[in-house]
C-alpha cells in the first residue's frame, strides 16, 4: 500500500509538471529588439515577437490562402503569428465563444447587425485610438460609421462588395443586337424585347443558399428601395421608422415581382428557391440567359465553377466572357450604390492585437491584399491599378465615387428579420407564390418590439 | 489557450493530444488517491464512501450536463431575446399562436406519427418475410446499410434523387424526376410541394430507421420458442393467423421499444430538414427552428421556449418506455 501511494504521489507530480511545461509553452516571452532589413514598413508593429493573435471568420479556404499570404511579409518582420481561423459556422458560434469566456481575439464580422449583437454584451472592445485614427485618415466616414455602435467605433472595415449589377454576355448582347439599358422602362423594354424576339430566357436567378435561402430576394429589394423609394426612405426603412408594409415598400417589392415572378421573363418562378445562388448566374456564361443581378462577388464564381472569363463591356468577341452594367434606377442619372463589407473588431486589447488590427486599415496592407486578386476594399489608398479583375475595378471606382452608397440593408437589421423572416418570406415569396401583402406583412410582424 | 490554426493540422493536434494525455494520467492519479485515501479509513465509512466515489462522478456529470442546463433553459424560456426581461409565458403565447410556428408544431407532429409507424411496419414486415429465408443476411444488410449513414450524408443522397431541373433543354440529374418523364408524367418540383414534401423528407427518415427496426424484430422473433410456433402449427395456425396472434404478442415489448425510440429520434429531428430545405416551404420541425430562433435571430427566449416543448413531447415517451422495460424484467 505505501508502494502505491508514493507511486500515486510521482504521478500526480510528474502530470503537474507536464501541465505547467504547457503553461509556459504557449506564452514565450516576447522579443524586443532591431527591426529586420526589409522590414523597415512594420516598424509601428514591432515589439510583440513571438505572440499569436487569432483571426475568426467566415472566410474559408481557398480565399482563406490568399488572406495568410497577404499577411507572411507582417509575421516575417513582426514575429506576431495571425492565425486564420475560418468556420462556416462562425455566426452562431460566435455568440457562443464570447458567452462561454474563449471570445476570440479579433473577429471578422459579415454583418454590422451580428457586431451589434456582441458591442451590446460588453465582451467586444472599443477599437483602439490608432485603429480610429487610422480608419479616419484611409476610409468615408461612412464605413467608420458601419463599424459605430451607439457612438463607440468597434471594427474597422475589411473587405466590401458592391451588389447594385446586372451581369451579362457583352458577345451574347452583341450578337442579339440588345442595347444597354440605362433605366427601369429600358430595363423592362429589353426584357420584353428578349422574351419575345428570341429564344434566351432573359433572366436568371437562384435563392438558394443552405440555411441562409433567400437572401439573394433581400438584395433584390434593398436595390429597388434605394432606386424608387430614395436613400431617405431607405434608412427610414432600415432602423425601422417607417413599417416594413409601408407604401413604399409595396411598391418596391411590386417592382420586384415584375422581373421575378414574371415567367416570361424567369421561366419557372417556384424554382428559382431551389436553384443555389452559385448556379443561378450559370445562364448568362451558356448564353441561355441574358441577365443576372448579382453582386460583385459572384464573378470569381461563375469563373470557377463555370469556366467564364470576366472581360470589359467591350469585349463582344470572347466566348463565356461576362461583365457587368448598373442595375438601373428611374431615370439614367439615378445612381445610388448598393454594397456591402466586413469589419474586425477585437475582444482583447493586448499589444500584438491592436497591431494587427491596425495595420488591416492600411493602404499597405489593402493593396497587398487586392493585388492577389479577387478581392477589394472601400480603402481610399486602394489604388485601382492594384484590381486586376475588371468588374472589380469598376466597383473600386463605384465605392470611392457614389454620391449615395448604402450599406446592404438587412445585415444592418436586427437578426430576426435581417438573418431570419425576411430571408424566409422573400423564398416563400417565390416559391409558394406569397403575395406581396402577405410577405411584408409578416415580416412587419417579426420585427422585435 | 489552444488557437485553432488554419497552417499546419498537426500544430493543432499535438497540443491536444498532449493536453488529453496529461488529462488522463490526471484522472488514473485521482483515482488511484481516492482508492488509496478511501482504503485507510474504517469500514463504516467505507461503505458510505463507497456511493460516493461510484456515484459521485457520474451525478457530478449529470447534473453540469444535463440537469443546470435544463433547469437554464426552462429559466431562459421566460424571459425576452436577449435574456433580460422576464416575459411570463410571452414566449409559449407565441409558439402556439404564431401562423408559422403552428406549422413547424403539426410538422413535428406528422413526424412523430408518420416515421415510426412507416418505419416499424416496414421493419416488421421485413424481418417476417426473412425470417427462415435463404440469404436473409445479405438482404438484412442490405437493408441496415442505411443505418450506418449520417443523417447529413442522406440527406445529400436524397437530395439529388428530388433534384429538379427547370429547364426543360437541359438534362436532369434527379432520379425520381427522371423516372416520372420516362414514363411521361410531369415531375412536380418535389421539394416546393407542400405537404407533400414533409412526406418526402419522412421517406429519408423512414429509409435510415427501417434498418434498426427490422435488426431488434428479428432478433426478437429468434428468441420465440420453437415449440409454441410448433403447437400452434399443430393446433391448425396458418400464415397470418400465426403471425398476429403467435408472433406478434410474443414480440411486443421489442415492438413498443423500436416505436418509442424512433418516436424520440424523429421528434429531434433537425440534420435532414436542415441540410434539405433549410426549413423553407413549409417543411420546418420544432428543432430546427429551435436552432433558428436561438442562433440565428440571438431571440433566446423563443428558442429556449421551443426547446422546453421538445422536451416536454419527448417526456412522456422516454417515461412509457422506461416503466415498459421495468414490467419486461419483472415478467422474466
Amino acid at each position: 500500500m505505501r508502494a502505491i501511494k508514493r507511486r500515486s504521489i510521482v504521478l500526480a507530480t510528474t502530470s503537474a509538471t507536464a501541465f505547467a511545461l504547457i503553461l509556459t509553452g504557449c506564452s514565450a516571452p516576447s522579443g524586443s529588439g532591431d527591426i529586420p532589413a526589409g522590414c523597415e514598413a512594420y516598424a509601428d508593429y514591432q515589439g510583440n515577437s513571438g505572440t499569436e493573435v487569432e483571426i475568426y471568420t467566415t472566410v474559408v479556404s481557398p480565399e482563406a490562402e490568399l488572406f495568410q499570404e497577404s499577411f507572411t511579409e507582417f509575421e516575417d518582420c513582426t514575429g506576431i503569428t495571425i492565425n486564420w481561423n475560418g468556420s462556416k459556422e462562425f455566426e452562431a458560434q460566435l455568440p457562443v465563444r464570447v458567452e462561454g469566456g474563449t471570445a476570440p481575439d479579433l473577429a471578422v464580422f459579415p454583418q454590422p447587425g451580428l457586431l451589434a449583437a456582441m458591442a451590446a454584451t460588453g465582451k467586444l472592445l472599443p477599437a483602439s485610438d490608432a485603429v480610429a485614427a487610422s480608419v479616419e485618415a484611409n476610409y468615408s466616414p461612412d464605413w467608420k460609421n458601419y463599424g459605430t455602435v451607439d457612438g463607440t467605433f468597434y471594427a474597422s472595415p475589411l473587405g466590401a462588395n458592391v451588389k447594385s449589377f446586372v451581369w451579362y454576355s457583352p458577345k451574347t448582347f452583341k450578337d442579339n443586337g440588345w442595347d444597354i439599358p440605362t433605366t427601369w422602362d429600358e430595363l423592362l423594354a429589353l426584357s420584353d424585347k428578349i422574351a419575345t424576339t428570341s429564344d434566351v430566357q432573359p433572366w436568371c436567378a437562384g435563392f438558394e443558399s443552405g440555411d441562409a435561402t433567400g437572401w439573394v430576394g433581400t438584395d433584390w429589394m434593398e436595390d429597388i428601395v434605394l432606386r424608387f423609394g430614395g436613400a431617405e426612405v431607405y434608412d427610414k426603412w432600415v432602423s425601422h421608422e417607417i413599417p416594413f408594409n409601408d407604401p413604399a415598400i409595396v411598391e418596391a417589392i411590386g417592382k420586384a415581382g415584375q422581373i421575378l415572378k414574371n415567367p416570361e421573363y424567369v421561366g419557372d418562378v417556384p424554382s428559382i428557391a431551389t436553384t443555389s445562388f452559385q448556379t443561378g448566374g450559370a445562364g448568362i456564361v451558356d448564353g441561355s440567359c441574358a441577365m443576372h443581378r448579382q453582386a460583385s462577388f459572384i464573378g470569381g464564381i461563375l469563373v470557377a465553377d463555370q469556366g467564364a472569363t470576366i472581360v470589359t463591356p467591350d469585349d463582344t468577341t470572347t466566348e463565356g466572357g461576362i461583365t457587368t452594367f448598373y442595375f438601373p434606377g428611374a431615370t439614367a442619372d439615378d445612381k445610388p450604390a448598393l454594397g456591402g463589407g466586413e469589419f474586425i473588431g477585437a475582444f482583447a486589447d493586448r499589444p500584438e492585437v491592436q497591431a494587427v488590427q491596425l495595420y488591416l486599415t492600411t493602404p499597405e496592407w489593402n493593396n497587398k491584399k487586392a493585388a492577389l486578386g479577387g478581392w477589394f476594399s472601400a480603402n481610399l489608398g486602394l489604388d485601382t491599378a492594384n484590381v486586376a479583375d475588371p468588374v472589380n475595378a469598376n466597383a473600386v471606382e463605384i465605392l470611392k465615387n457614389a454620391t449615395t452608397f448604402r450599406f446592404d440593408g438587412s445585415d444592418l437589421m436586427p437578426a430576426a428579420v435581417g438573418a431570419g423572416s425576411f430571408w424566409k418570406e422573400m423564398t416563400a415569396w417565390v416559391a409558394e407564390d406569397k403575395s406581396d401583402k402577405a410577405v411584408l406583412d409578416a415580416i412587419e410582424a417579426s420585427w422585435p418590439k | 489557450m489552444w488557437i485553432v490554426t488554419a497552417r499546419s493540422p498537426f500544430a493543432t493536434v499535438l497540443p491536444n493530444i498532449v493536453l488529453l494525455l496529461v488529462g488522463l494520467v490526471v484522472f488514473v492519479a485521482i483515482i488511484v488517491l481516492i482508492f488509496v485515501l478511501s482504503e485507510r479509513t474504517k469500514e463504516k465509512t467505507q461503505n458510505r464512501l463507497k456511493y460516493f466515489v461510484f456515484l459521485g462522478p457520474a451525478l457530478l456529470l449529470l447534473i453540469i450536463g444535463l440537469i443546470y442546463p435544463a433547469i437554464r433553459t426552462l429559466y431562459l424560456s421566460f424571459f425576452d431575446a436577449r435574456s433580460e426581461n422576464f416575459i411570463g409565458l410571452q414566449n409559449y403565447i407565441w409558439a402556439f399562436t404564431q401562423p408559422e410556428i403552428l406549422i413547424v408544431l403539426r410538422n413535428t407532429l406528422i413526424w412523430t406519427i408518420v416515421v415510426p409507424i412507416a418505419s416499424t411496419t416496414i421493419g416488421l414486415a421485413i424481418a417476417y418475410l426473412t425470417d427462415r429465408m435463404k440469404y436473409a443476411g445479405l438482404v438484412k444488410s442490405l437493408i441496415f446499410m442505411p443505418m450506418a449513414i449520417s443523417f447529413v450524408g442522406a440527406s445529400i443522397i436524397w437530395k439529388f434523387v428530388y433534384a429538379y431541373q427547370p429547364d426543360p433543354n437541359k438534362e436532369d440529374i434527379g432520379l425520381l424526376s427522371a423516372i416520372f418523364k420516362a414514363i411521361g408524367l410531369t415531375p412536380p418540383n418535389w421539394l416546393l410541394e407542400a405537404p407533400l414534401n414533409t412526406f418526402l423528407l419522412i421517406a429519408v427518415m423512414v429509409w435510415i430507421q427501417t434498418g434498426f427496426a427490422m435488426v431488434v424484430l428479428s432478433a426478437a422473433m429468434k428468441a420465440v420458442p420453437d415449440d409454441i410456433i410448433e403447437a400452434s402449427m399443430l393446433d391448425g395456425a396458418k400464415g397470418w393467423a400465426r403471425f398476429t396472434r403467435i408472433t406478434i404478442p410474443m414480440i411486443w415489448g421489442s415492438v413498443i421499444v423500436v416505436l418509442t425510440t424512433i418516436t424520440v429520434t424523429s421528434l429531434k429531428v433537425f440534420d435532414i430538414i436542415r441540410t434539405m430545405t433549410g426549413g423553407n416551404f413549409q417543411t420546418s420541425v420544432i428543432a430546427n427552428e429551435m436552432y433558428q430562433q436561438s442562433f440565428r435571430a440571438l431571440n433566446y427566449g423563443t428558442g429556449s421556449a421551443l426547446a422546453m416543448i421538445l422536451f416536454l413531447g419527448v417526456l412522456p415517451l422516454i417515461i412509457f418506455n422506461v416503466r415498459q422495460v421495468r414490467k419486461e424484467r419483472e415478467v422474466h
